[in-house]
């Protein structure tokens, strides 16, 4: 069986292959956080593709879903979708767009305007405490996104509310579209902001396998408290000339960049 | 209204066990009944609409019946987007409710107040908007909307209208209802607007102008067939709301009779100007101000057919 290293290699070739065809920016995103994608879809969340609406399924909200790219290879992965669909990434007519939409199966809410996930996600979660059910949810946001109020106001009410099914991870990968995310805002001190709001907080190695793993062992409607995982990533993570170059937020990869790339990742 | 509305839900939540009461930190103890018969589906999302809306979505996604509810431009204009994509997009059973809509919270000053509430979600995707004439039209359009199951937004008053409705009549989100029958003029009134209409009628009549006053309560989807009808009978036909003229439910009957070729000359939109209102006054004198009151419905009336 694939390994999730094995697998988040070729979700990277996957988005770089998706964004030089469709032209679509954003690789650098999906490149951050694909390892995390890809330990959850590997290992964490119990999904059934023949059921894409199975109830009692754990829910994965890509709340930067500008990482569109890392999500559609994972739904593929997980044979939501095929390796032909992937292939119509930002064609005409596609329902792959270049931000996800609740018309695909495997997608849970429509995001690519900042700040949705975490209320959805807390919605989930909620209905899930209030209906008995087990299910856990899983909330994947950027760190630019922080710069959204509906974060901080979810941020109380999943500590309020005692969401303990419910866990949110920041791609803290230190850039946004147009500088440091330090920077931009006053984000640090991120792992302490979210300590203070009430929820049980991880910093981890965002690139680290196993670190993602154990983050994730004790999500559970027992639980009191939400569980946010600060992961330290770098944008454009697993090709030497793209990481932590914010050039790469927008930029698209020639055809022998591509060849680069997928050399580096070792897939061919 | 807003008692009505508690009222309404209360009842309903034993008849729909999937309903979720959701306020914003407003009506603590209007909703203790629903609170002691169900203290899990009842939730103070506190003063922080946008997440209270995409919470409510994902209750809704995962088959509960959500109700929001706060005061009007915090439940509508504040958190747009979240309604827009996390609820209308999914096209999600999402019940908004805006409390104090239009000039119902005159004296607040133009932080509460709602003039604008219908022509922005009117062009939302799903979103269907219902504005009870009186307490029992509250009742109903709660019990039509969770039967419905689509995006709607309810646009209550405040509290202590008066019941115009002696029984219960038929209500149907998207069919208007007919509260006094009349073969010259047609007054369609929006929400809280029917009092001063039948009033209206009233002084009509003393001219000799038979007018027929319907509860357009709902302004999206439109009422197609009796829209049709009364551009056919009717020497005139009123519209009145308290909300702008911009994109109000006279621009959504102006716009139906673009697209159906009826005579829009018939046509007049009484509702509030392009401007704030400022300055102290209650909901009475803000009417007064802006000419939403029957004597000016029964002016402009005779104005064209007098």
């Amino acid at each position: 069986m694939i390994t999730s290293i094995q697998l988040a290699a070729q979700f990277r070739a996957k988005a770089v292959e998706m964004s030089h065809t469709a032209e679509a920016a954003h690789l650098a995103s999906s490149l951050s956080c694909i390892d995390i994608v890809a330990v959850l879809y590997h290992s964490v969340l119990k999904l059934d593709p023949l059921k894409p609406k199975w109830e009692d399924r754990d829910r994965f909200i890509l709340s930067k879903g500008h990482a569109a790219t890392a999500l559609y290879s994972a739904l593929a992965y997980k044979g939501f979708l095929t390796e032909d669909d992937l292939k119509t990434y930002g064609k005409a007519g596609s329902l792959l767009e270049e931000h996800p939409s609740p018309k695909l199966p495997g997608v849970e809410a429509a995001t690519g305007s900042l700040g949705h996930g975490l209320p959805c996600g807390c919605g989930i979660s909620l209905a899930g405490l209030i209906k008995g059910q087990k299910y856990r949810t899983f909330v994947l946001m950027s760190d630019g996104e922080c710069n959204e109020g509906s974060v901080w106001e979810a941020s109380m009410f999943a500590a309020a509310n005692k969401l303990g099914s419910l866990c949110a991870f920041v791609d803290f990968n230190k850039w946004q579209a147009t500088g440091r995310s330090k920077e931009v805002l006053a984000l640090d001190p991120l792992v302490d902001k979210f300590k203070s709001f009430g929820w049980d907080v991880h910093e981890i190695d965002g690139h680290d396998h196993h670190e993602i793993l154990n983050a994730v062992s004790d999500i559970s409607v027992d639980k009191q408290k939400p569980t946010m995982v600060v992961s330290h990533t770098v944008k454009g993570k697993g090709i030497s000339f793209m990481e932590d170059d914010n050039n790469w937020h927008y930029r698209i990869p020639t055809v022998e960049e591509v060849q680069l790339a997928k050399a580096e990742l070792g897939v061919l | 209204m807003r008692n009505a509305f508690a009222k309404a839900v209360t009842d309903l939540s034993d008849e729909y066990h999937e309903l979720v009461m959701m306020a914003g930190d407003i009506g603590n103890r209007l909703f203790d009944e629903f609170k002691d018969k169900h203290p899990d589906r009842f939730y103070n999302c506190g003063v922080a609409e946008a997440n209270m809306t995409g919470v409510a979505s994902g209750l809704a996604a995962s088959g509960l019946r959500p109700i929001t509810y706060t005061i009007t431009p915090f439940n509508t204009v504040r958190c747009l987007e979240q309604i827009r994509l996390d609820i209308c997009y999914p096209n999600l059973p999402v019940i908004v409710v805006g409390t104090g809509a239009g000039l119902s919270y005159a004296g607040l000053g133009a932080t509460h107040h709602s003039m604008e509430d219908i022509a922005i979600l009117r062009t939302l995707p799903n979103m269907h908007i219902v504005c009870p004439a009186d307490p029992v039209e509250v009742r109903l359009a709660v019990k039509d909307a969770l039967r419905l199951g689509r995006p709607t937004y309810i646009r209550l008053g405040k509290k202590g209208e008066p019941v115009i409705h002696e029984s219960d009549p038929e209500f149907t989100i998207g069919r208007g209802i007919t509260v006094r029958k009349g073969s010259d003029v047609a007054i369609l009134s929006v929400g809280n607007m029917l009092a001063p209409a039948l009033k209206s009628a009233e002084q009509l009549q003393q001219k000799g102008i038979s007018t027929q006053v319907i509860s357009l309560h709902t302004v999206k989807p439109l009422d197609d067939e009796l829209l049709g009808a009364l551009f056919e009978e009717k020497k005139l036909v009123v519209v009145i709301e308290e909300h702008g003229l911009i994109g109000g439910a006279g621009s959504a009957v102006l716009e139906w009779g673009n697209v159906k070729r009826a005579d829009l000359r018939k046509l007049i939109c009484i509702g509030g100007p392009d401007r704030f209102l400022f300055a102290c006054g209650d909901q009475k004198e803000a009417r007064h101000q802006l000419g939403l009151t029957a004597e000016n419905i029964t002016e402009k009336i005779l104005g064209r057919i007098g």
